[in-house]
């Protein structure tokens, strides 16, 4: 038999607020977490626990006293604790939920938050975060141990808020899978656990969101990287059940009528995820969910993704004028007015605007992708006079 | 072993033999392309010569500090004189010569009809660790 990381990784939160609960201090602790589940990795293949939390706990708690003895600067912290925890405790879900608040706490920067989450509440080593997010080991080990410092010292008396967590889950659902660690997958199961915890439906539209995107993911990138545009992708290879679950989840989630920017993109992409072509795609609705996104988030980047939906459901002029809106410095602004004016019949123009926005895409897939569009309309460019005179 | 950085450049390397931007190519053309370079790319992998391949966005500014509690001053964007690098490749090879063997093999990737671009690419060595035997 072997441990399934991911299932044995489900219990790092509830075992790392135990021991906070008891006392210990954040940064020892969670050592002493990582410590354990190295351990369990290693005894579990012979035999599994019948309590597996109660396991974890004990042998983490073990770790942390010996990592608290054997530290001489640490001697006088030693003396508070007795050398047996108090029995009985059992981990409850609001410590838990506390330990997300503080891993995304807002005094941390962002990658620091990114990167205490996947630790301390992910259970994922250093080295795997390393590796996700293309840094050497050393400086993630360094911006690990500085984000736990942090949070020793102000985490306690102001501990942040479920909104924070869903910005980090957001931004590690967002980076994809480039390394060995599947950082998307690791979202939804973070996700997934956030939602168990939190009754915000906010939490519910985001799962949503990650699982209506994740179950077109295959079918949005070509083996060798590059970019599949939605009209051209393979409906017939999206994940029927995870869209059934995502869509359930989303109306669930507006059904308690607090709606949010989570709840609001989840509804777009259900809409994008039901339609059976993009012909029947209801572009309709999906405008009038843009509208709502933009009370709770009026970005560049919403109006211009509305600007796309309003030339699919009205025209290309008027997503043009809906395009007009926003600057010209916004990234990806020149693809999508190259796409419209595309659809405008207005061909040179376009061309010249998708290969400016080869140039400026911010990825190398976004720049190859652009370019060939630029080159498959040149093509149709001068191809077309010799059709007239044969 | 050395190291060698191939350094290919946006602008202010020699004008190319072949060269015809690349929104000009035909569709198959671009394909041609970017599967020579991954070809490349897998081939001096399997050889153990690759160490890594990057790109640079075209935009950038310069930056100087500009004295105590004052904000750096910022220069930017490029002018269009400016040496702009679009990327590199990293190589660790037995030779100089086969540094210039892969850096021929990459310039004569192909580009519009089919034909190489003869692209001038900058071939930098790294600098190497001080031997241990030194008499």
């Amino acid at each position: 038999m072997t441990v399934d990381s991911p299932e044995l990784r489900d219990l790092v939160p509830r075992v790392l607020s135990v021991l906070v609960a008891r006392g210990a201090d954040f940064a020892t602790a969670e050592d002493a977490v990582q410590e354990a589940l190295i351990r369990a990795m290693a005894r579990w293949n012979e035999k599994q626990p019948v309590d597996r939390t109660g396991w974890l706990i004990t042998v983490a708690w073990r770790v942390f006293l010996d990592m608290a003895r054997s530290d001489a600067a640490r001697r006088e912290r030693e003396l508070r604790f007795e050398t047996e925890p108090r029995a009985g405790e059992i981990p409850n879900d609001d410590d838990t939920l506390r330990l997300y608040f503080l891993c995304a706490h807002p005094e941390l920067t962002q990658s620091s938050a990114i990167a205490l989450t996947l630790r301390a509440v992910g259970g994922l080593t250093t080295r795997q975060i390393a590796q996700a997010y293309l840094v050497p080991e050393r400086t993630m080990a360094q911006r690990i141990s500085r984000a736990k410092r942090t949070v020793s010292q102000v985490g306690i008396s102001r501990p942040g808020d479920v909104r924070t967590v869903m910005r980090v889950l957001y931004l590690v659902f967002n980076e994809g899978y480039s390394g060995d660690v599947d950082l998307a997958a690791e979202a939804i199961r973070l996700n997934r656990q956030l939602a168990v915890l939190s009754d915000d439906p906010e939490v519910q539209g985001l799962l949503a969101l990650m699982l209506l995107h994740h179950a077109r993911r295959h079918t949005r990138i070509r083996p060798d990287g590059s970019i599949v545009p939605l009209a051209d992708q393979d409906r017939s290879m999206w994940d029927t059940k995870l869209i059934d679950e995502g869509i359930e989840m989303t109306y669930a989630a507006l059904g308690r009528d607090r709606l949010g920017e989570y709840q609001a993109q989840a509804a777009i992409a259900a809409l994008h995820a039901d339609a059976a072509s993009i012909e029947e795609t209801d572009w309709v609705q999906i405008v009038e969910w843009y509208d709502e996104l933009l009370r709770f988030a009026d970005t560049p980047v919403v109006r211009l993704n509305r600007a796309v939906a309003i030339g699919e459901a009205i025209g290309a002029q008027a997503g043009l004028n809906a395009l007009s809106d926003v600057g010209e410095q916004v990234p990806r602004r020149d693809a999508v007015a190259a796409y419209l004016y595309e659809k405008n019949g207005e061909l040179e123009l376009a061309s010249r605007l998708y290969a400016r926005a080869a140039l400026n895409s911010p990825s190398l897939a976004e720049r190859e992708h652009q370019m060939r569009q630029a080159v498959r309309l040149n093509r149709d460019l001068n191809r077309s006079p010799q059709q007239t005179t044969p | 072993m050395a190291k060698y950085l191939l350094l290919k450049h946006y602008r202010g390397a020699p004008a190319p033999v072949n060269d015809v931007p690349m929104d000009q190519w035909k569709p198959e053309e671009v394909d041609a392309h970017m599967k020579y370079m991954h070809d490349l790319a897998d081939r001096l992998e399997s050889n153990g010569e690759w160490v890594e391949g990057k790109a640079l966005m075209p935009d950038g500014v310069w930056v100087r500090y500009d004295g105590e509690g004052r904000p750096p001053i910022t220069d930017g964007p490029f002018a269009e004189s400016k040496d702009l690098i679009a990327g590199w490749m990293e190589i660790d090879v037995d030779s100089f010569e086969r540094a210039i063997e892969i850096a021929g093999e990459l310039s004569a990737a192909p580009g519009a009809g089919g034909k190489p671009i003869h692209e001038w690419l900058e071939v930098r060595p790294f600098p190497t660790p001080t031997p241990t035997v030194t008499e």
